[in-house]
């Protein structure tokens, strides 16, 4: 392992001095987090699939009468490529090109991040008009929370952009925000990859 | 309850009060209802009174609510597990009465001091109360204080995030108090199980509580674990390689990995049943789908690491007491990390013995009964280690080594009777019987209780500058041992005779000799908690013959004697530099270990802050409203957390300077007053001669 890695991840580097050295134990702390984070979900995965069957239906409507594949690969490709555009703010941020450059890639994140949640809204509404609502079965309880808490996520990460946007404007791009920002791509990166697990374990599994 | 939901006032109204049904209908259940509620509000009219009367709110407010000092957190935690323990032992004491008196007939079933909805009450607080708000913080509380002394580093790598965490554990523990006085505390067990819990059969705010204050505790539980294991794996002293860490520390990470993947479990069976009770999902209803047992299994994933997270830092103290009162080296350091390690991993895999009677296979069974008793053996292992560590050393008989001696005789009783019932084919037999509670509180009190309570008596001077008297101490010990044996082991008998656990009442009269046995324990466990009490009243009275400013009263061998009693909020003038397991003992080997350092640099400290205490308003008022369906208190209150972070997140914050200057001069005047102290022989160690000084010739660890 080389001498400038201190977490996992694309590391600020050495020429940010104190940020590359607070980084170590704030963005590592991060990803504690995270993991933590995924044991809620795996649990949620775990439980879904124990909801899938007969019995778990209980006679309400199904995979096949409720989920829109085409509307479901939209909302993938919106996130990943979301998850892509961050590669524009790590590297911004670690070559400082300058804050207009951040801003501006935060802003293609959260836009990308908004159609998904937009594509997701739009079929839940759908769902619930075909009485997929989560009151109908136990699988449509695990649905809805897996899934929404996902879509939750990714709320919250764009709430978090936004705020990173008004920080960088305000206070510039000090340490504590080349920090945070070194977190957010932590954390939006992690959502794409909740978003594989549920695209073919929610979505594709019951469809197959 | 009556009438509707009021948009104001949710479903509060006049008549939740248990007052109400002590004046409608008084018998004896009713009355001990409305006293316990006085008390509380007897107890914060008094405690207010005397903040006010002795102008203590300013300090309080600026020297311990807004501090992020871990040791104080630490304290504090400390401070309120007590509070709460003082009213899980009256609980318990209130349960074993009743069930003294509760032999019924077939024609009268319902006897005894308490109505039987009532004692459900009893053992769900009970339970939820010495789990979730004793032994949790205890343990948290012990952690903070000890830890990043014993690493030799300033402070938690999140002092905020700490301060955070703490303030959702008391918002948790809050509204469990508050359900004594306003409206009712659910009546499923400490673990709520489903379908009973759900909105069919319990309805009303009790269930509510529960999930409430677990939520929001759980979370601060998880965050605790996030900044554990970050100190020690980024913040440890230069040169304090991993396997130079103490034993407490070892077992300090341990929890730290399970908190972090065991708290989310307990979150999502939580928030699952929350999601049943307040928007009608079918996870674990009867119909529609639901599955009851997949609530069972997510409990459990967080249940059995838990029971772990409470024993592991009780072992790390024992391991530390071991060793210092027996001026002995701990014995096998290696074999107690792996077998620490091999616990903290294991016990993710054993959740399923909590039921063993789900209906799955055999084989399963089997699976989880092996599991559980592969458990036993590093367990064993560590018994065996500290055993060693006493043998031939020069055992000083203090308090905290008559709890280890209780441990030792009681706890290996209480494993083997877990041995017992990792057998599937046994535990059909005695699962859901006094036995099975016999045999949990004979691992949970020697282990953790003595465990902790040992740990606070060993590094209390450090917080406080004087010693406890050791007396009262030891009295306090023998109680509790003596009160667990008369107040458990009758139940193992009664167990096996058939009495099921949770029974409000009976009608086998043979059963009577035992409860009166297990009610004598009662009344020793509540001497016991007096005598604790007591113990610390006679101490701060006796303070001034008791004072240690030496800060190394026992003679011990890690960095956290190195430094004054009571410590000061930089820890250590500079960040030692670490060059063997024991360092502090080696440096008394090798002679003069107070010199002081060569130059002194300012000290970077974090900024007292409010944040923590915001949270942990927002918190309890979010719990508390949707508790009662205050459904736009909820909405201010769920939108004020993010608020406040957003707000700090958007301000530069300093932190506070300490001038090397400052720190110079404390550090000389204690290096100055150590070199005037008469160091004290181990024979002197419980006198007044025990200035905090040790005769280092003397030390042998």
């Amino acid at each position: 392992m080389s001498e400038n890695t201190l977490y996992p991840g694309l590391n600020l580097g050495e020429t940010h001095g104190e940020a590359h050295e607070q980084a170590e134990s704030i963005v590592f702390g991060f990803w504690v987090f995270l993991m933590s984070d995924l044991i809620i979900f795996g649990i949620l995965f775990a439980s879904y699939a124990s909801y899938l069957d007969p019995i778990g239906m209980a006679g309400g409507p199904g995979p096949k009468d409720l989920f829109d594949i085409k509307s479901v690969a939209l909302q993938t490709g919106f996130l990943l490529f979301g998850g892509i555009a961050y590669a524009g703010v790590s590297l911004a941020l670690k070559y400082e090109q300058g804050r207009a450059k951040l801003i501006a890639w935060l802003l293609v994140c959260a836009v990308l991040g908004a159609g998904f949640v937009v594509f997701e809204v739009k079929d839940f509404v759908t769902q619930a008009g075909k009485g997929g609502i989560p009151q109908a079965s136990g699988w449509l309880s695990s649905y809805w929370t897996l899934v929404g808490l996902h879509g939750f996520h990714v709320c919250c990460g764009i709430l978090w952009i936004l705020t990173m946007i008004v920080q960088i404007a305000t206070r510039g791009v000090d340490d504590t925000v080349k920090v945070r920002l070194s977190m957010l791509g932590v954390f939006w990166h992690f959502l794409d990859l909740i978003w594989v697990g549920i695209f073919s374990l929610v979505f594709l599994v019951p469809l197959a | 309850m009556s009438g509707g939901t009021s948009p104001i006032f949710g479903n509060l109204n006049w008549n939740v009060t248990p007052y109400t049904d002590a004046f409608q209908h008084p018998d004896s259940s009713t009355i001990i209802g409305a006293g316990a509620a006085s008390v509380l509000v007897l107890g914060a009219i008094a405690g207010l009174a005397l903040l006010t009367y002795m102008r203590w709110w300013g300090p309080l407010y600026r020297n311990w609510l807004t501090s992020p000092d871990a040791k104080k957190i630490g304290i504090m935690y400390i401070a309120l597990a007590l509070v709460m323990l003082t009213r899980g032992i009256i609980e318990g004491f209130v349960m074993r009465a009743h069930q003294a008196t509760a032999l019924g007939t077939l024609s009268a079933q319902e006897s005894g001091l308490v109505a039987p909805d009532h004692f459900a009450e009893l053992f769900s607080t009970h339970g939820t109360i010495m789990i979730f708000f004793v032994a949790m913080p205890l343990l948290i509380g012990l952690i903070n204080f000890v830890m990043t002394q014993q690493l030799g580093a300033r402070d938690m790598a999140f002092p905020v995030l700490n301060q955070v965490s703490l303030g959702l554990t008391a918002a948790g523990a809050a509204l469990v108090m508050i359900s004594l006085l306003v409206g009712q505390f659910g009546t499923g067990g400490w673990t709520m199980y489903p379908p009973y819990t759900g909105k069919i059969f319990s309805p009303g705010e009790g269930v509510d509580y529960w999930l409430w204050a677990i939520l929001i505790s759980g979370m601060g539980s998880t965050l605790t674990g996030m900044n554990f294991a970050v100190t020690i794996f980024k913040h440890r002293a230069p040169g304090m390689h991993l396997m130079r860490m103490p034993l407490f520390c070892w077992t300090s990470l341990c929890v730290a990995i399970m908190l972090i993947y065991a708290m989310p479990a307990l979150t999502v069976s939580s928030a699952m049943l929350a999601l049943d009770r307040y928007a009608d999902f079918h996870f674990f209803t009867n119909a529609s789908g639901g599955n009851m047992m997949n609530y069972a299994n997510i409990f459990w994933m967080f249940g059995h690491p838990e029971v772990y997270i409470l024993i592991l830092p009780a072992f790390g103290v024992f391991s530390e007491i071991s060793s210092t009162f027996s001026g002995k080296r701990l014995y096998g350091y290696t074999s107690l990390v792996i077998a620490s390690m091999s616990i903290a991993v294991i016990s993710f895999t054993v959740w399923l013995h909590h039921f063993f009677t789900m209906g799955q296979s055999a084989g399963v069974n089997i699976a989880f009964g092996i599991a559980t008793m592969i458990i036993g053996i590093p367990t064993g292992v560590k018994i065996y280690d500290w055993m060693a560590t006493m043998w031939r050393g020069r055992v000083r008989i203090t308090a905290p080594i008559v709890y280890l001696t209780g441990f030792f005789l009681l706890f290996v009783i209480g494993g083997l009777s877990g041995i017992i019932l990792a057998n599937p084919s046994i535990d059909y037999q005695v699962h859901n019987s006094t036995f099975l509670v016999a045999h949990f509180h004979n691992v949970i009190i020697p282990g953790v209780l003595y465990g902790m309570l040992a740990g606070i008596h060993y590094w209390f001077p450090k917080a406080f500058g004087f010693r406890l008297s050791e007396t009262w101490g030891r009295r306090t010990a023998l109680l509790f041992v003596g009160g667990f044996v008369f107040t458990f082991m009758p139940l193992y008998v009664l167990g096996l005779m058939g009495m099921p656990r949770r029974s409000p009442t009976f009608q086998n009269p043979d059963f009577m000799p035992w409860m009166y046995l297990a009610a004598f324990g009662g009344v020793l466990m509540m001497c016991a908690l007096a005598s604790l009490v007591w113990t610390f009243w006679a101490s701060y009275r006796n303070r001034v013959a008791l004072a240690v400013p030496g800060g190394d009263p026992w003679n011990g061998s890690t960095l956290e004697w190195s430094t004054p009693a009571p410590v000061p909020e930089w820890t250590f003038p500079c960040i030692p530099q670490v060059s063997a397991r024991h360092d502090w003992g080696e440096r008394k080997r090798a002679g003069d270990p107070w010199k002081g350092p060569a130059a002194y640099t300012d000290i970077e400290m974090p900024a007292n802050t409010v944040h923590g205490l915001l949270i942990a308003i927002a918190a309890f008022a979010l719990g508390f409203a949707m508790v009662w369906h205050i459904w736009w208190l909820a909405i201010i209150s769920i939108l004020a957390i993010p608020g406040i972070v957003v707000i700090r997140g958007l301000r530069v914050i300093e932190p506070r300077i300490i001038p090397a200057a400052e720190v110079a001069e404390a550090d000389r005047r204690f290096r100055r007053l150590v070199e005037n102290l008469p160091p004290a022989t181990r024979a002197d160690e419980e006198t007044e001669r025990n200035r905090g000084v040790p005769d280092i010739t003397e030390f042998a660890g």
